[in-house]
């Protein structure tokens, strides 16, 4: 027909792509918010152990970015999250989740104070219309610019090495969550200090125009360090050993649920250190703190497993004889190379999944085409399944 | 100064006094704040020209909750009551409608106006019932709300399996189809479709017509009628059982914000800098106006903050208010008849017609007209020999293209009286003053956003346990201590004093589950 929109591209490309398709070797990409990203470049084992033993390079590009500023952006943002955002100065990254008003999790993401009163938010997903309408009656301008800062993700015991080579000075003061402004060939690189891994790592952030420029920068400089570009499958599996949640694993977007009772609460998530009661109003307060008096009907937990069959997709019961109803799921599982453990993250009944707790999973194999299945035991662990000593070390060591 | 009180209510409307008197006949201390410097909100009398006084916002009486009256001992003194309906047309043929007959139709339509009169009547009694309770809280476990639920559903039921059909049937539906299926004369389907659609910003093909026709008649079965001394007689009447049951109301203190401590209400700040606390307030304004500019969005959360920002409620019928050197004269009229309630919607098409522009932002060539001419019974409100005349004119959209500026008001009056002319040549020659409220007029003097009637349109997306939008359609808002008690709540405008009777209700009765 001819009053068709011509279409120009299908799915777009990354400031980075150029780069990344020249070290990619298995052609295995996926859809991620309208951009390719690599699942793998090489082999998804060896990025992973990039992560956990030398430099590893995540184009993170696509990933939602929000710039919130104006003068009530901080009456904004504290009333939009759960936490405490007044604590957070200029040059400080929190962690955050936010809640529609019924207390239920739309997303989680980080929140950047770039400078005095201006920030900017990343998730997983798109929130502009919630973003939007959270700012009814505040004077604040909310605009989506996924597509005008480019973003890498550089993780792993040799990152600071690397980054240091650069010769970005004051980086090796910059603590767990903060973040610094530097100059990069004569343009703002912004660098802070967090990431997606549960270890030593950073995230760089710079207009597309100098994103090929920097991606070779970076790799000069880790040359020796055994720097490596990965994808979201080695990503992936660092995320779980970190115990982060990812949205579509362990809770759905509550704007996203049809059905009653299939959204979760930052309570239900093991995020109760997020939500700030002291805070006069919050969007979710009135029903998180009913919550709280009531009592969670969910508890997110992490699971060390016996065996070392992975319990993907398991469901989990209270005793190891299953012929009593499951307490819940499995949401994430993997093999830990790193822990040499067999671990998972899942959502049981609450009260059950405290911390200590024994409980079974049903954990299913195929051999040979044929199904197996057996009852693993499975101990509710309290911490993160890696979190070594170096992620909060300031300055980090050299590697 | 500061002053502690068990509830504050904002303004001082029919709805915050009849909720005013109860709270205070509960023995609670009750302050009433009105920023205007006389009681009633949008019911009261005031005079618009030297010695001619109107009703200057709501003109008739037809709505007051008879559960209101008994409870209050209301007995207002009426100028005139039943009013039976003129509807005007051609060469003085025009018709006469009361609440269950219509004169001047053939056979056919008198019997089928008979029979609809009936039926409306019956399924206005239904609403009556429902209207005088809080909505209940749908998929709440609460037992108070599973009754009224219950009995709700009884109600319906209780109607009979065909009545029900056609209640369900009905309750959704456009009035013009109805009509066209019923009724052949044209100034019968004409007359019906106004009393369907006036203050909404509905024409007769809307949807949800039939309810707001039925809306109308839930207070007498639409039977209308003229306090003496006009509305304003009656909120001072409100005003004087409030006073005398404990509250204190006090004039021409506008209230600049509620204030909000620790998450919950804790008082009020007045334009003068004024404190008065309560841990209760009741807002007697329009939600918008409640929520955004009074309470401020920072204070609530956001998915509620959409809904009320999205509230539709831009009034779309304005007032004219005539001073007359005498009455004019109507074709096929006598005298007597300038009692009664004269109309100008000669056919059904004609009102869609009148609403058309409006949905374009243009208010109508051809407005459909309501008139009455208070002062034929009532010599207080124009000198000896003289007249007013009061009358709702639509379509006059709030957000008019380019605004209502001096000149588009000139030229809409001018439009009015000509549509009025056509009826009675020499009123042009009668005016001596004359004044227009836009609904941005009405806005601003009777502080209601948007100047709608009914302070959100009257439509089933915004109605009983919706209204004035999901998750707080039962007075009490997700703010602790904060209520409403206007027309922006279950279950509307008009001046019925449901609204204000079910939150103090409300109100009283989670005080004893507490």
């Amino acid at each position: 027909m001819s009053n068709q929109a011509p279409v120009h591209q299908g799915r777009l490309k990354t400031p980075f792509y150029s780069r990344l398709e020249k070290l990619d070797f298995v052609n295995e990409w996926h859809q991620w918010k309208g951009y390719s990203s690599a699942d793998s470049l090489y082999c998804s084992d060896t990025e992973y152990f990039a992560i956990r033993n030398a430099t590893a390079v995540f184009d993170l590009t696509p990933m939602t970015k929000y710039r919130i500023t104006g003068p009530d952006s901080l009456d904004y943002l504290n009333r939009l999250v759960t936490r405490d955002m007044a604590k957070i100065k200029p040059g400080r990254v929190a962690y955050a989740v936010w809640c529609d008003d019924q207390g239920q999790v739309i997303d989680d993401g980080t929140i950047f104070h770039i400078r005095e009163g201006e920030y900017r938010l990343c998730s997983q997903e798109r929130h502009f219309a919630w973003l939007q309408a959270a700012a009814i009656g505040f004077d604040v301008t909310i605009t989506h610019e996924t597509g005008d800062v480019a973003a890498l993700a550089v993780q792993g015991p040799t990152s600071f090495s690397t980054l240091n080579n650069m010769g970005f000075e004051g980086l090796a003061d910059l603590k767990p969550f903060g973040l610094k402004h530097f100059d990069f060939q004569g343009r703002e690189l912004m660098i802070s200090r967090t990431g997606f891994t549960g270890d030593l790592g950073y995230e760089l952030w710079i207009e597309p125009a100098k994103a090929e420029a920097l991606w070779d920068a970076l790799f000069e400089a880790g040359k020796l360090h055994g720097i490596r570009a990965i994808g979201t499958t080695a990503l992936e599996l660092s995320r779980i050993e970190a115990g982060f949640l990812a949205a579509y694993m362990e809770f759905l977007p509550a704007d996203e649920t049809v059905r009653t009772g299939r959204s979760r609460s930052p309570l239900e998530l093991g995020l109760e250190w997020l939500v700030d009661f002291k805070k006069p109003n919050f969007n979710g307060r009135r029903a998180l703190a009913e919550e709280k008096r009531h009592g969670s009907t969910w508890q997110l937990v992490k699971l060390d497993i016996e065996g070392n069959k992975v319990a993907h997709s398991s469901y989990i019961f209270g005793q190891e004889k299953s012929n009593k109803a499951a307490i819940g799921f499995v949401t994430s599982a993997a093999w830990s190379p790193v822990c040499k453990q067999n671990i998972a993250l899942g959502t049981v009944r609450a009260p059950r999944g405290k911390p200590g707790d024994t409980l079974w999973v049903e954990v299913y194999y195929q051999r040979e085409m044929h199904w197996n299945r057996h009852m693993a035991k499975a101990r509710v662990v309290d911490k993160p399944f890696w979190f070594p000593p170096r992620r909060g070390a300031t300055p980090p060591g050299p590697y | 100064m500061t002053d502690q009180y068990d509830a504050i209510i904002v303004g001082a409307g029919h709805n915050g006094l009849v909720c005013s008197a109860l709270l205070a006949r509960a023995g609670k201390r009750v302050l009433v704040l009105e920023a205007n410097e006389q009681v009633g909100g949008a019911a009261i009398t005031r005079e618009f020209a030297d010695g001619y006084s109107v009703s200057a916002c709501a003109h008739l009486l037809y709505q007051l909750q008879p559960a209101v009256r008994k409870e209050l001992k209301l007995t207002p003194r009426m100028a005139s009551s039943e009013l039976t309906t003129i509807a005007l047309g051609e060469g003085g043929k025009h018709l006469r409608l009361d609440n269950k007959q219509v004169e001047g139709v053939n056979r056919e339509d008198a019997a089928h106006y008979r029979e609809f009169r009936k039926r409306m009547s019956r399924f206005s009694d239904l609403l009556r019932k429902f209207f005088n309770k809080p909505p209940p809280r749908l998929g709440s476990k609460d037992l108070k709300d599973l009754v009224t639920l219950g009995q709700l559903g009884l109600d319906l039921r209780m109607l009979g399996k065909d009545e029900m059909r056609e209640f369900l049937r009905l309750i959704g539906m456009n009035i013009y189809d109805e009509l066209t299926e019923r009724f052949e004369h044209p100034l019968l389907r004409g007359a019906i479709s106004l009393d369907a659609v006036l203050g909404t910003h509905l024409g007769p093909r809307s949807p949800n017509t039939i309810m707001t026709y039925l809306y109308r008649q839930a207070g007498d079965h639409g039977q209308c009628g003229i306090p003496a001394g006009g509305m304003g007689s009656v909120s001072n009447e409100l005003a004087h059982v409030a006073r005398s049951e404990g509250a204190t109301i006090r004039t021409g203190i506008p209230v600049k914000r509620i204030i909000v401590e620790n998450g919950r209400v804790a008082g009020v700040e007045t334009e003068f800098g004024d404190r008065f606390d309560s841990f209760t307030v009741i807002s007697n304004a329009d939600p918008k106006r409640t929520i955004m500019d009074l309470i401020g969005v920072k204070h609530v959360e956001t998915g509620f903050t959409r809904r009320i920002h999205h509230l539709r409620a831009k009034g779309n019928a304005a007032k004219l208010h005539l001073a007359l050197d005498g009455l004019p004269n109507f074709a096929g009229l006598s005298k007597k008849d300038f009692v009664e309630r004269l109309v100008i919607a000669p056919s059904a098409n004609y009102v869609e017609r009148a609403f058309n522009p409006a949905k374009y932002g243009e208010s109508s060539p051809k407005p459909v007209i309501e008139m009455t001419f208070p002062s034929c019974r009532d010599e207080t409100m124009a000198p000896t020999g003289k007249h007013v005349m009061s009358a709702v004119v639509q379509y006059a959209p709030y957000d008019l293209n380019g605004g209502w500026t001096d000149e588009a008001k000139a030229a809409f009056e001018k439009v009015v009286i000509e549509t009025i002319a056509e009826y009675a040549p020499d009123i042009g020659g009668r005016v001596t003053a004359s004044e227009l409220l836009t609904p941005v007029d009405i806005e601003r003097e009777f502080h209601i956003s948007g100047g709608h009637w009914h302070h959100a349109e009257l439509t089933l997306d915004q109605f009983m346990f919706v209204r004035p939008v999901s998750s707080a359609a039962q007075y009490s808002m997700p703010l602790e201590g904060l209520y409403l008690c206007g027309a922006g709540t279950h279950p509307g405008g008009g001046v019925s004093g449901a609204a204000g009777r079910n939150a103090a209700r409300t109100i009283l009765s989670r005080e004893k589950a507490a």
